[in-house]
């Protein structure tokens, strides 16, 4: 279970998360929506160490996570998919894959792993050997999902998987996040698309300007006035 | 239609990158080397062609190892010269107080040069430390100044050896020596009286270890590692690869080579000034860096050779030298960014991979 208590993550002078508490079960879908800048990334960076917050805690199956650095934190079984397909374009489809596994030392499961994703996103396998720069948008965002999963995570942070794809293929997108989930990955997604992240989700919450604003199931942020008016369009 | 194409199987160490750059670049170095060798044994080599040999193998190992900091790991570094007159001149002043008491000419270039690598390398820990962990290109701006530093200590430092040991001074004649003493260090002189131990043979060795240990270091879980920080810091780390220590790497190994390389640069002279590694030397093993192309190191030997030969080999034509050498840079840097070579030479590879993986 990861839970996060009063956390407050500033940058310099501005305090970009001003205190929130929340928690993803094991097994869950917990989405977190908010508008630009409300602080998703930030929270997600805490989580996985790329930022240090000022205060609160983290905690993942009761160990603290805020003192540890990012590479403690996934071989701990955290991973994350960070925003903006951040591929290493320079690389190969399949050295990413293996970068994914950086902190494993497991060869055969690597190896397993790594059939396992060529499974999950096929067009991947067929371009094993292509340089992860010149694969289109959704391919790239495939590979940062697949290079997540190759750390075997238990619980799996994804930053707005389907920005900037088409209709098409964040259905996909989405249909594969729940097939990942249906295997025992636990996940806390970030969305903007609130409603295809509210029709997943298990539970949800929503931020703004750094504060947890409503808590409750998918279903029940997916039909409150205030969140259709806001993030549904009316 | 009909009958299928051929299908040559060509070996693996000529498809795979990995293996077709180590390849590539040593069997330059030993044809090279075979043929020089040849030539200065038959008469058929110039005394200045000779006396190029070891400067031209110690660029190379110093731009094979700025190489791997600046297209490797992508951090820029403007001081390499620097921690080559760090090698060289604790490789002068080691050689210079054993020649007493190690009579072996090889024992003592090997151990000066081990000394000059680890000083180096102790340059770069104490730089890399407090440098790396910083996000931006402060790297460039420090070892720029470092490069300045290290000039200024070497240019009034006094150092001399006699029977009681090491004598020490920053101020001139302050340094008084038993009969039979000697001065490594004179200030501005830089060394002096340097007994030359270097080889043509030392050099190439040199480099064969250099690439030995980049393309080991290029091809393992590690450079991969150091390639994924340069192209995405926050990927990187959100997978778990630890950026400070991956520049480090690369920055040491880097310092090394350099410290090495200036190692057998100074033992290769009698006489030799700290302003011999200036700022300038360090933009030209830069120039050598990138036009070999970035992370290219048989592009790199390339270029350090042509560029280095070049303008001694235009000295005859005191007219026309530098803008010959200017021609040159500008076809080199067409040839080596030109789209439509890219392509091809991407073709033909491709075509190669297609038919062993047939
Ligand atoms: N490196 C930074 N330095 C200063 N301020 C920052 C930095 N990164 C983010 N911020 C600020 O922190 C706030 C939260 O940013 P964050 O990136 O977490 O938003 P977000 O919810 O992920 O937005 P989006 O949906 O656009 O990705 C914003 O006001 C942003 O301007
Ligand atoms: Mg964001």
């Amino acid at each position: 279970m990861l839970k996060i208590t009063d956390l407050k993550v500033s940058y310099g002078m501005i305090e970009a998360i001003k205190g929130i508490s929340f928690e993803v079960n094991d097994g869950e879908i917990v989405t977190l929506i908010g508008a630009n800048g409300a602080g998703k990334t930030t929270t997600m960076h805490a989580i996985s160490g790329l930022l240090k917050p000022r205060a609160g805690s983290i905690e993942l199956d009761g160990q603290e996570l805020t003192k540890l650095a990012p590479h403690k934190i996934v071989s701990m079984g955290l991973a994350q998919v960070p925003e903006g397909r951040r591929v290493f374009a320079q690389q190969t489809v399949e050295e990413n894959l293996t970068l994914g596994a950086y902190t494993r030392k497991d060869k055969p499961g690597i190896a397993a792993d790594m059939e396992e994703v060529f499974a999950l996103f096929p067009r991947l396998k067929e371009r094993r050997r292509q340089m992860a720069g010149t694969l289109s948008g959704g391919e790239q965002q495939m590979l940062a999902m697949g290079r997540a999963l190759m750390a075997k995570p238990s619980i799996l942070l994804m930053d707005e998987p389907s920005m900037g794809l088409s209709p098409l293929l964040v259905s996909e997108i989405f249909h594969i996040i729940e097939e990942i989930n249906s295997k025992g990955t636990t996940i806390l997604l970030v969305e903007q698309n609130a409603k295809r992240a509210l029709a997943i989700a298990d539970r949800a919450y929503v931020l703004e300007t750094g504060l947890i604003t409503l808590a409750g199931t998918g279903e029940e942020l997916a039909n409150d006035e205030r969140v259709k008016k806001a993030y549904l369009g009316g | 239609m009909g009958a299928e194409k051929k299908k040559i199987k060509l070996p693996v160490f000529l498809t795979k990158p990995r293996y077709r750059s180590r390849v590539a670049s040593f069997s330059i170095i030993l044809a090279g080397w075979l043929i020089l060798e040849i030539m200065m044994h038959t008469g058929n080599l110039s005394s200045l062609f000779t006396s190029l040999l070891v400067p031209v193998c110690c660029y190379i190992v110093a731009a094979i190892g700025l190489n791997l900091n600046v297209g490797i790991s992508g951090e820029l570094n403007l001081g390499q010269a620097c921690f080559m007159s760090v090698g060289a001149f604790t490789a002068v002043c080691l050689s210079g107080s054993m020649a007493g008491s190690v009579s072996s000419p090889l024992l003592r270039l090997i151990l000066a040069m081990v000394a000059g690598a680890v000083a180096a390398a102790f340059f770069g820990l104490i730089i890399g430390i407090p440098v790396l962990k910083l996000e931006g290109d402060y790297l460039a701006i420090v070892t720029l100044a470092f490069g300045q530093i290290i000039k200024s200590l070497i240019t009034n430092m006094y150092l001399g050896f006699d029977a009681a040991g090491f004598h020490f001074s920053f101020v001139d004649n302050k340094v008084e020596l038993q009969p039979g003493g000697k001065m490594l260090l004179n200030g501005p002189m830089g060394a002096t009286g340097t007994e030359r131990i270097s080889t043509f043979s030392a050099g190439v060795v040199l480099i064969l270890i250099s690439l030995i240990v980049v393309f080991h270091l290029m091809y393992s879980r590690s450079g991969r590692a150091i390639m994924a920080a340069r192209d995405n810091r926050i990927a990187a780390e959100s997978v778990g690869i630890e950026i400070f220590r991956t520049k480090m790497l690369a920055f040491i190994v880097s310092s090394c080579l350099a410290g090495a390389a200036g190692a057998l640069y100074g033992l290769n002279y009698s006489t030799l000034v700290p302003a011999k590694f200036d700022f300038n030397t360090s933009i030209l093993l830069l120039v050598y860096v990138v036009l070999g192309g970035l992370g290219n190191m048989t592009g790199t030997i390339i270029a350090t050779v042509v560029l280095v030969l070049l303008p001694e080999l235009l000295r005859s034509m005191q007219d026309y030298r530098m803008l010959i050498y200017a021609i040159v840079l500008i076809l080199i840097m067409l040839l080596t960014n030109n789209e439509t070579i890219r392509t091809w030479t991407m073709r033909i590879t491709r075509k190669l991979r297609r038919q062993t993986n047939g």
